[in-house]
């Protein structure tokens, strides 16, 4: 099985999971769906500067060739913009769930207790 | 002047993110400190907004390339005609925005009203002025964290059940629009947009259907922000939930995906990007139309002004994504101008909207019949024009603006539907506020007694915020040529990509590469 193989499908797995997960309608899943589309979104971000490797991301005199280092810069603003929002909306959730009574995202009362 | 132009572009960035940081550090607890700090932010930003306007109808498109890296490798920020006009609307709502804020003292319940108002224009500020599709991204993240905060100001149930759907569905959108930006950067290589503009037109035919993949998936994005249907649910709710003041503010943040859409959909997905080219065009036309229906209809399933104020901020969005996905340059003038004038009338509208609910006591703004309450004269006036303004009915800006549409997509082979759309809402929009007015207004007249006011907050200065916006609209109107020259010639540079890449990237063009 080739490494492109693999991390496509380590991508697909994620974001199936991810998309399921947003999909319920309480907020405990929904912020595991986000957390986990943003992984899934991270290695596809890293993917599309290419799989390569052995090879260094900046000038070296030695290097035959590079790896591009511009996905990397920008998984990692993305990782810093997914994780401060997860954070966010874990405590809105948390608060909301205290004001309203319910973790429906659609904001319903919970119609089944002690579930 | 034209030396200093480079730094007002940044400082249009800039100013924001320092006024914001400095209310927050040093302000924190000084509310009349961070009142000033802020009202003063507005205005010298309004002044930068007008002199950039003045500098960018000359034609000449600039460029400042953030720490002097260039172009394809650096971010850069552009000003053409369309950036600078929606860098002053945006300067010109917020102030008067602030002005009602602080007249009515909702600025006061709750912490950081100041800093997260600045944060939020910073935000607005670059997605306007970037050149580059990451920093895109990342404005957006800017401008949605900020009223994340705003939206949930002053707090209560309601607001904080709303915000959990407009956080999850906006998460959503962030993520979808970095496959968007990561399908188009491993096909070019490339962020920038103007080098994008060059290389999707010169992509081999393998990549194109690549390209219009990660185009509609952009494409979705900007209309998740425009709130198109059927990506619209979570505007209503939201809109009506938060306080007047955010929700004036908010008129805005449908535009900027509109602006998006524009911006992306001429530059770099224009006429020249082989398989991509206009093509959100077919998916965006259906969806304005079912907008504009859904905006007008659904303000008759409102039950309070607040939620109509919404419903018409939806069905003027409709109206204009249509006028836009004709992608004609004829059309696209008048959607300008358009966009002007459903700005602010939305903002106005909140605004009036707002003001009559803390008069009615416990009526609130509920469509119900309730004696008369304070300066009911005035807000009757008020909000006739606001309604006036918001349906497009003569002498204000909106009438020009949908007969200028109506006239500009008269070629396009979706006309019949566009017009009918437009002429159709309008009559719709007529009646639902009509049956409005006439309920909170004349009806409610015949009811004996008067709805005591304890202490009201900004009796003059709320009520002339409100009174500028409407003004605003009708010197939209009185100057009609000039502007409708600005926004046909702004059509015209974004119909001509060539002048901003030519801008953006110099001569260089093909030495570097």
């Amino acid at each position: 099985m080739t490494m492109e193989m693999l991390v496509a499908s380590a991508i697909a797995v994620l974001t199936a999971a991810g998309v399921y997960l947003v999909l319920r309608a309480r907020t405990f899943p929904v912020v595991l769906g986000l957390a986990f589309l943003s992984y899934a979104i991270n290695l596809f971000l890293f993917a599309m500067g290419r799989l390569v490797i052995n090879r260094p991301p900046i000038y070296d005199k030695a290097a035959e060739g590079y790896t591009d280092p511009l996905p990397q810069a920008l998984v990692l603003t993305a990782i810093v913009i997914a994780f401060g929002m997860t954070a966010f909306v874990v405590v809105l959730a948390l608060r909301t769930f205290l004001e309203t009574g319910a973790d429906h995202v659609d904001g319903r009362e919970d119609a089944e207790t002690g579930s | 002047m034209s030396a200093a132009v480079p730094y007002l572009l940044a400082a249009a960035v800039v100013m924001p993110a320092v006024m914001g940081a400095a209310i927050l550090l040093t302000l924190r607890h000084r509310l009349r400190g961070s009142r000033l700090a802020s009202l003063a932010s507005c205005l010298a930003l309004t002044a930068i907004a007008a002199a950039l306007v003045a500098h960018a109808s000359g034609g000449t498109i600039e460029s400042y390339a953030l720490g002097d890296w260039r172009a394809p490798f650096g971010i850069v920020l552009v000003l053409d005609r369309l950036s600078a006009m929606m860098l002053l609307l945006t300067a010109v709502l917020a102030f008067a925005v602030m002005i009602y804020a602080v007249a009515t003292g909702i600025d006061r319940k709750g912490w950081h009203f100041h800093p997260l108002f600045q944060f939020q224009l910073l935000g607005l500020n670059g997605a306007f002025l970037t050149g580059d599709l990451f920093n895109l991204f990342v404005f957006f993240e800017v401008l949605l964290i900020a009223s994340y905060g705003l939206l949930l100001h002053a707090q209560g149930a309601e607001r904080l059940k709303v915000g959990v759907q407009y956080v999850v569905i906006n998460l959503v959108g962030s993520t979808l629009f970095l496959v968007g930006v990561g399908l188009l950067y491993g096909v070019t290589g490339t962020l920038n947009m103007a080098d994008l503009a060059v290389r999707v037109a010169a992509a081999p035919a393998g990549d194109q259907s690549l390209i219009a993949a990660s185009a509609l998936v952009l494409m979705t994005v900007f209309a998740l922000k425009a709130a198109a249907a059927p990506l619209h649910f979570w505007l209503p709710g939201a809109y009506a939930a938060t306080t007047g003041a955010v929700a004036a503010l908010f008129a805005i943040m449908t535009k900027v995906g509109a602006y998006a859409i524009i911006r992306t959909g001429t530059l770099i997905f224009g006429a020249d990007a082989g398989a991509a080219a206009f093509g959100v065009a077919p998916w965006l036309l259906p969806a304005g139309i079912a907008t504009a229906f859904i905006g007008f209809i659904g303000l008759f399933a409102a039950r309070s002004l607040r939620s109509m104020a919404a419903w018409s901020v939806l069905g003027s969005m409709g109206v204009l994504l249509a006028a836009v996905a004709t992608f004609r340059v004829e059309a696209m003038g008048p959607s300008l101008y358009y966009v002007l004038h459903s700005t602010l009338a939305g903002a106005a509208l909140f605004l009036v909207v707002d003001l009559i609910a803390t008069r009615r006591g416990e009526q609130g703004d509920a469509l119900t019949l309730a004696p008369r309450f304070c300066q009911a004269g005035i807000l009757s006036g008020l909000f006739f024009l606001a309604a006036v303004g918001t349906i497009g009915l003569p002498p204000l800006s909106g009438f020009i603006g949908k007969l200028l549409i109506l006239d500009g997509v008269r070629a396009a082979p979706a006309a019949a539907w566009i017009w009918a759309t437009v002429l159709v809402t309008t009559l719709i929009g007529v009646l639902a506020f009509a049956r409005a007015g006439s309920l909170i207004f004349w009806k409610s007249s015949t009811l004996e007694g008067e709805i005591p006011t304890r202490a009201l907050r900004g009796r003059v200065m709320g009520v002339s915020a409100a009174a500028g916006l409407l003004a605003c609209l009708a010197l939209l109107s009185l100057l009609g040529g000039p502007v409708t020259a600005y926004a046909d010639a702004a059509a015209a540079q974004l119909f001509d990509p060539g002048q901003y890449i030519a801008a953006v990237l110099g001569d260089k063009t093909g030495a570097l590469r």
